[in-house]
């Protein structure tokens, strides 16, 4: 179990690092990106096992949003830098997946629901992101008070 | 008396709120930042209105004189390299270390920055899909599938597509292509669960940026802007979903529904 989370960090902060070449996020920030994307994926699965999907989404996306901001501050660099490769893999790609996949075999009960958990996990990742957003700005500045 | 001339600071103004817009920045940003610059050089008169497809900048009153300037810009591709250089650029500015000319060059040379070696972004498509693979469950057989199917994907888009597709057209293509790699790859006994390969593969597509700026446009209550960044994003999930189906239907019809 232990090694299985572990393999899974490096999966899920290799996955974020190559989203961030993608989306041209300079060099130098690459391993912030690979740090947040790893921890939202290990928060998310170890919160998996107390809570449903969307409420682990939720803290574990709140996680990435605290971790980006915090890192966006320190370096001084917007914090869309961080954000948008760091949630990546809370994404529901595979809600996406399997709501399409459920409409083509013609099973539309498990269709809405797949649907309606992707959605779900969807609103709890913008309510993340807008609950940390609403967080003051000097929190995450420490004693430097950096303006961003 | 003589008015005052701010034209060659308003262009940096202008100029920079124009890469920001076009590089995927939130609205909020792009408005700070050229007030920030047209404050930095004494302009006190500046007006702004951005919106996700367009900049208004005015400038013009009693002590200086009249401008301004409407810009359309069309939504494209995320460029942070660019993002985080005139956040840098504008830092120094305010800080006072550039003529307004001197800024406008270097906002012209942070326009041509070179994109990613696409090589590089085929091998990061390829092993971002490999990892996603993973992630959701898949097994290493599934995750090297997922791999292949991920280089094909953006070899596809940034070789043969090349801006020639709409938008639409290029997703639900390329939801299409990587469903049926993913498919053929299965049949030929490279991978264990289709399911898990195909999730992996399509991650490149999945609209992120788009997504994540239309929250933070809606956070900061620029509605229109946000409400088409999450239409284009929801748009954009919709033609995924769509290739992947069509090519699904098509192998269903085809194998009878027995092996999916």
């Amino acid at each position: 179990m232990s090694i299985r989370i572990l393999w899974e960090f490096f999966a899920a902060a290799t996955g974020t690092m190559a989203f961030a070449l993608l989306f041209h996020v300079p060099k130098k920030y690459y391993p912030f990106c690979g740090l947040i994307g790893g921890c939202g994926w290990v928060c998310y699965e170890i919160l998996l096992n107390v809570c449903s999907a969307p409420v682990a989404t939720f803290f574990a996306n709140t996680v990435v949003v605290l971790l980006s901001r915090f890192f966006a501050v320190r370096k001084q660099c917007p914090v869309t830098l961080f954000l948008v490769s760091g949630i990546f893999p809370l994404v529901p790609g595979a809600g996406i997946y399997w709501t399409a996949y459920y409409m083509v075999t013609n099973e539309l009960d498990l269709a809405g629901q797949r649907g309606f958990q992707t959605l779900k996990i969807a609103v709890a990742i913008v309510l993340s992101i807008l609950l940390v957003f609403e967080l003051p700005q000097r929190m995450f500045a420490g004693k430097k008070r950096a303006a961003v | 008396m003589e008015k005052r001339d701010n034209r060659e600071a308003l262009d940096a103004a202008a100029l920079a709120g124009d890469i920001l817009l076009a590089s995927g920045a939130e609205i909020f940003r792009v408005e700070e930042t050229m007030a920030r610059i047209a404050k930095a050089y004494g302009v006190t008169s500046s007006d702004t209105f951005v919106l996700s497809s367009g900049i208004f900048l005015t400038a013009g009153s009693e002590q200086e004189k009249d401008f301004a300037r409407v810009r359309h810009i069309p939504l494209c591709a995320a460029r942070l390299d660019r993002v985080a250089a005139v956040n840098q650029l504008s830092r120094e500015i305010v800080a006072g270390k550039h003529t307004p000319g001197e800024a406008r060059d270097r906002l012209l040379e942070i326009q041509k920055m070179p994109p990613k070696a696409r090589i590089h972004q085929v091998l990061a498509s390829g092993v971002g899909s490999a990892c996603f693979c993973f992630l959701f469950g898949g097994d290493w057989l599934d995750s090297l599938a997922a791999l292949g199917a991920g280089l094909l994907l953006y070899l596809y888009l940034l070789y043969l597509v090349k801006g020639r597709l709409s938008k639409i057209a290029s997703n639900i293509s390329g939801g299409a292509l990587v469903t049926l790699a993913c498919i053929m790859l299965y049949q030929w006994g490279i991978g264990h669960h289709l399911g898990e390969m195909i999730i992996g593969s399509i991650i490149p597509l999945v609209p992120g940026v788009a997504f994540t700026t239309a929250i933070r446009d809606i956070a900061d209550e620029d509605y229109i802007a946000g409400a088409v960044r999450m239409l284009d994003a929801l748009l954009v999930t919709f033609c995924i979903a769509m290739g992947v189906g069509v090519v699904m239907i098509a192998y269903h019809h085809f194998v009878g529904g027995l092996v999916l």
